[in-house]
C-alpha cells in the first residue's frame, strides 16, 4: 500500500534552538500511526509541523506526494481542508455549544443544508456519545466530554488524515478506553488515515499500527515499527526502558 | 462579548454560501439532490429508495423530509428498502441521513431493510448510540417576571456583600503587610509597579498633553471676547490640577493597568493557578491582590502630578505657539492660580482613582468564570465598573468640596 503522509529530513527548531532533527518516517492509507516519546522531546513541536501550524526549519511533509510546505497558501488551505485535528485540551470554541462547534466547520466547507447541518452535528455528536448534550456549552463539561465533543468537530467533514494530540492525557481509564475504541472505528469504518502523538503506553498498545520513538537526548527517532514488534525484538535499551515503563532492560537510565 | 460573537457566526453562515458554490464548482456537474433520490412503488406495500450519484458532505444531498412526503401519501406503506447505483459515492453525511430516516421508519412503524446498502454503511449505522436520543436538560429555566426581579435584587445584595468581603480581605491582607506577617513578594511589587508607573508615561503624556492643548483651545475661544486671553492660563491650570490631569489619569490606567489586572487574574483563576495558591494556605488578597492595590495606591498620585504637569505644557504650548501669548505673563497666572489646595485635591483625586481602579480590576479578574469568554467578560466589567465609579467619585468629591468650600 502507498504511503499517504511522508516526512522526508525533517528538522524542527524555535529560532536557534533545534527541537528534532532528521525525522524520517511514512504513514500508509488506513493505518494508526504513533509518535512516542517521552514529555518534552518534540512530538507536539512534530505535529505542529505537520498540520500547518508551525514550519520545520528544514525538510518535507508530503500529503498524496504533495510537499505541504513548498505549496502555495491557497493550495496548503486546501490540503488543511481534509485534516481534522483533536489538541490535548479538545480547543472547543467557548462561545458557542457543541452543536455549534460541530456545525461551524460543516457551514464553511459543506453543501448541505441548515437542516441537514444540524443532523449532521447532531450524529457526529452522537457517534461520540455526546447525541443529548448538543445545547450544552463547554464551559459545562468535563475533561473527558470536551476531548469527546472535539473529536466530534475534528470528523465533522469526515477528514482523510485525522490527528491526535494526547488523546487519552487526563482521562480516566474508561474514558480512554472508549477514545481508543473511537480512534479504531474511525479507521475501520470512515477509512481515515491517523497519527496520534502520545506516550500512554495503553493506548500505544491498543491501537497502533506502526510507529516512531522519539528522543530528547539524540533529537531525533530511535526506533521505527509496530509497537508490539518493537517491544519484542528491539535491542535498544532506551526502546525498551520507554515501552516497559522502565520495568526491564534500560531502566534508570 | 457572546452576543457579538454569536452575530458573527450567524452573519458568516450568510455569505458562506457564495464561498460553498465556489468550491463546489466541480460538483455542479453532478445531479441533483432530487435525481440523486427516486421512489419506486412497484411492490406492494412496499417502498424502494433507488440512490444514485454522490451523496457526500461537499455534493449536497436529498432532504428526509422528502421521503417523509412521500411516506405521507402512502399510509399502506410496511416497508423501506434501498437499491444503489455503480456511481454511488457516500460519506457520513449519507449516514446521518440514514440514522434521520430510521427514526422516522420508527416513529411510523415501517420496517427499514438496510441490505441494498454497502456493507460499510451497515457497519456504521449501529455505532450510533442510543444516548444521542435522549436529551440531557441544561437546568435552564425562565423564570416568571417576579421571581426575575427577585433573583435580580438578591443579586445585588449578593454582590454588594461579595465586594465588601474582598474589600476586608484587602483590609486583612494590609494589616498582615504592616505587621509585617504577609505572604508578598517584593519582586513581584516592584514589577507591577514599573508596569503601572513608568511604562504609563508615554500614554499618560500623550493624553493629557492634548487635553491641555483642547483647555486653551476652547477657553481661548469664549476669553478672546472680551480681552482676556491670558486667563487661559488660569482655566488650564486650575481644570487640569484640580479634577483634570486626575480623571484622565484614571480612566487611561483604568482601560490600560484595570483591564490587564483583570485579565491577568483571571486566567490564574481559569488555570486553576489561584486554587493552588489556597490549599497552599498562602492568601491570594496578600499575594496577588494586595501588591497591585498598593502599586496602583502610589502610582496614581504620582502619575496625576505628572499629568498635571504635562496638561499644563500642552496648554502653555498653544497659549504662547498659536494665541500669542506672553510666556512670562502666562507662567506668572499659572503659578497664581494654581493654589496649593487645587494640588492637593488632585492627589486626593489620584490616590481615590488608584484604589478603585485595583479593586475593580482585581475583584473582576479574581470572580471571573473559568473559560476564555469568562476572561474577557471580567475584563470588560473591570474597565466598566472602574470608569464608571471613578465618575461617580469625582461627582461626590466635587460636591463636598462645594460644601466645605474648597
Amino acid at each position: 500500500m502507498d504511503a499517504v503522509i511522508e516526512v522526508k529530513d525533517l528538522d524542527l527548531a524555535y529560532d536557534d534552538f533545534v527541537v528534532m532533527n532528521g525525522i524520517n518516517f511514512s504513514v500508509k492509507k488506513g493505518e494508526i500511526f504513533i509518535v512516542m516519546g517521552g514529555s518534552g522531546c518534540g512530538k507536539s513541536t512534530l505535529l505542529k509541523a505537520m498540520i500547518g501550524l508551525n514550519p520545520p526549519h528544514k525538510g518535507k511533509v508530503l500529503y498524496n506526494g504533495l510537499s505541504f510546505w513548498d505549496e502555495d497558501e491557497r493550495s496548503r488551505q486546501d490540503i488543511m481542508c481534509r485534516f481534522g485535528v483533536l489538541y490535548q485540551g479538545g480547543a472547543l470554541w467557548s462561545s458557542l455549544t457543541l452543536r455549534e462547534n460541530v456545525a461551524l466547520p460543516l457551514q464553511l466547507y459543506s453543501n448541505l443544508s441548515a437542516s441537514q447541518i444540524q443532523d449532521m452535528a447532531a450524529f457526529k455528536l452522537g457517534l461520540v456519545g455526546l447525541g443529548g448534550y448538543a445545547d450544552f456549552y463547554p464551559a459545562e463539561l468535563s475533561g473527558g466530554m470536551k476531548k469527546r465533543a472535539g473529536l466530534a468537530r475534528a470528523i465533522a467533514l469526515d477528514p482523510e488524515f485525522i490527528f491526535f494530540d494526547e488523546p487519552s492525557a487526563g482521562l480516566d481509564p474508561l474514558s480512554a478506553k472508549m477514545l481508543d475504541d473511537l480512534i479504531l472505528d474511525l479507521r475501520d469504518n470512515l477509512g481515515a488515515t491517523i497519527v496520534v502523538v502520545t506516550h500512554e503506553l495503553a493506548s500505544i498498545f491498543a491501537v497502533g499500527d506502526n510507529a516512531i520513538l522519539l528522543d530528547a537526548d539524540t533529537k531525533t527517532v530511535i526506533a521505527q515499527g509496530a509497537p508490539k514488534d518493537l517491544l519484542a525484538n528491539s535491542k535498544d535499551p532506551r526502546v525498551i526502558s520507554f515501552l516497559t515503563r522502565g520495568e526491564k532492560q534500560g531502566a534508570g537510565r | 462579548m457572546d452576543r457579538y460573537i454569536r452575530s458573527l457566526f450567524y452573519l458568516q453562515n450568510n455569505f458562506t454560501f457564495i464561498y460553498k458554490a465556489f468550491r463546489s464548482k466541480i460538483t455542479l456537474m453532478d445531479k441533483t439532490p432530487s435525481e440523486k433520490l427516486i421512489f419506486d412503488y412497484s411492490k406492494p406495500k412496499a417502498l424502494q429508495l433507488k440512490i444514485s450519484g454522490d451523496w457526500q458532505l461537499s455534493a449536497g444531498l436529498p432532504l428526509v423530509s422528502e421521503v417523509l412526503t412521500q411516506l405521507d401519501s402512502h399510509k399502506d406503506i410496511a416497508e423501506l428498502s434501498f437499491v444503489v447505483s455503480r456511481d454511488f459515492k457516500w460519506d457520513s453525511a449519507f449516514i446521518s441521513f440514514l440514522f434521520k430516516l430510521s427514526r422516522v421508519c420508527k416513529e411510523k412503524n415501517i420496517l427499514l431493510d438496510a441490505q441494498g446498502l454497502p456493507e460499510k454503511v451497515e457497519k456504521l449505522l449501529p455505532l450510533i448510540p442510543a444516548q444521542s436520543e435522549k436529551i440531557i436538560s441544561r437546568k435552564v429555566s425562565e423564570e416568571p417576571l417576579l421571581e426575575s426581579i427577585g433573583s435580580r435584587v438578591i443579586g445585588v445584595k449578593d454582590a454588594a456583600f461579595s465586594v465588601l468581603n474582598f474589600l476586608g480581605d484587602i483590609v486583612l491582607a494590609f494589616k498582615r503587610f504592616v505587621c509585617g506577617r504577609a505572604f508578598f513578594r517584593k519582586d513581584d511589587f516592584f514589577v507591577i509597579l514599573q508596569r503601572c508607573g513608568v511604562d504609563a508615561l508615554g500614554l499618560v503624556s500623550l493624553i493629557t498633553v492634548l487635553v491641555g492643548m483642547i483647555l486653551a483651545f476652547i477657553g481661548a475661544i469664549q476669553l478672546k471676547m472680551f480681552g482676556a486671553q491670558i486667563y487661559i492660563a488660569d482655566i488650564v491650570g486650575i481644570a487640569m490640577v484640580r479634577v483634570m490631569g486626575a480623571v484622565m489619569t484614571g480612566v487611561l490606567m483604568s482601560g490600560r493597568t484595570g483591564a490587564s489586572f483583570a485579565a491577568e487574574l483571571g486566567i490564574m483563576q481559569s488555570n486553576e493557578e489561584i486554587d493552588a495558591l489556597k490549599t497552599l494556605g498562602v492568601s491570594p488578597a496578600e499575594f496577588l491582590v494586595l501588591p497591585r492595590v498598593l502599586a496602583l495606591v502610589i502610582m496614581m498620585p504620582l502619575l496625576t502630578i505628572y499629568a498635571d504637569l504635562m496638561g499644563i505644557i500642552g496648554g502653555f504650548a498653544i497659549s504662547i505657539g498659536v494665541l500669542g501669548l506672553n510666556p512670562i505673563e502666562y507662567f506668572n497666572h499659572t503659578v497664581t492660580a494654581v493654589k496649593v489646595s487645587n494640588l492637593w485635591l488632585g492627589l486626593i483625586h489620584g490616590f481615590v482613582f488608584g484604589i478603585i481602579i485595583a479593586v475593580s480590576g482585581c475583584y473582576r479578574g479574581m470572580r471571573c468564570e473559568r473559560s476564555s469568554a469568562g476572561v474577557g467578560e471580567a475584563t470588560t466589567s473591570a474597565v466598566v465598573t472602574a470608569i464608571t465609579s471613578i465618575v461617580i467619585a469625582t461627582a461626590i468629591i466635587t460636591f463636598v468640596c462645594q460644601i466645605i468650600g474648597v
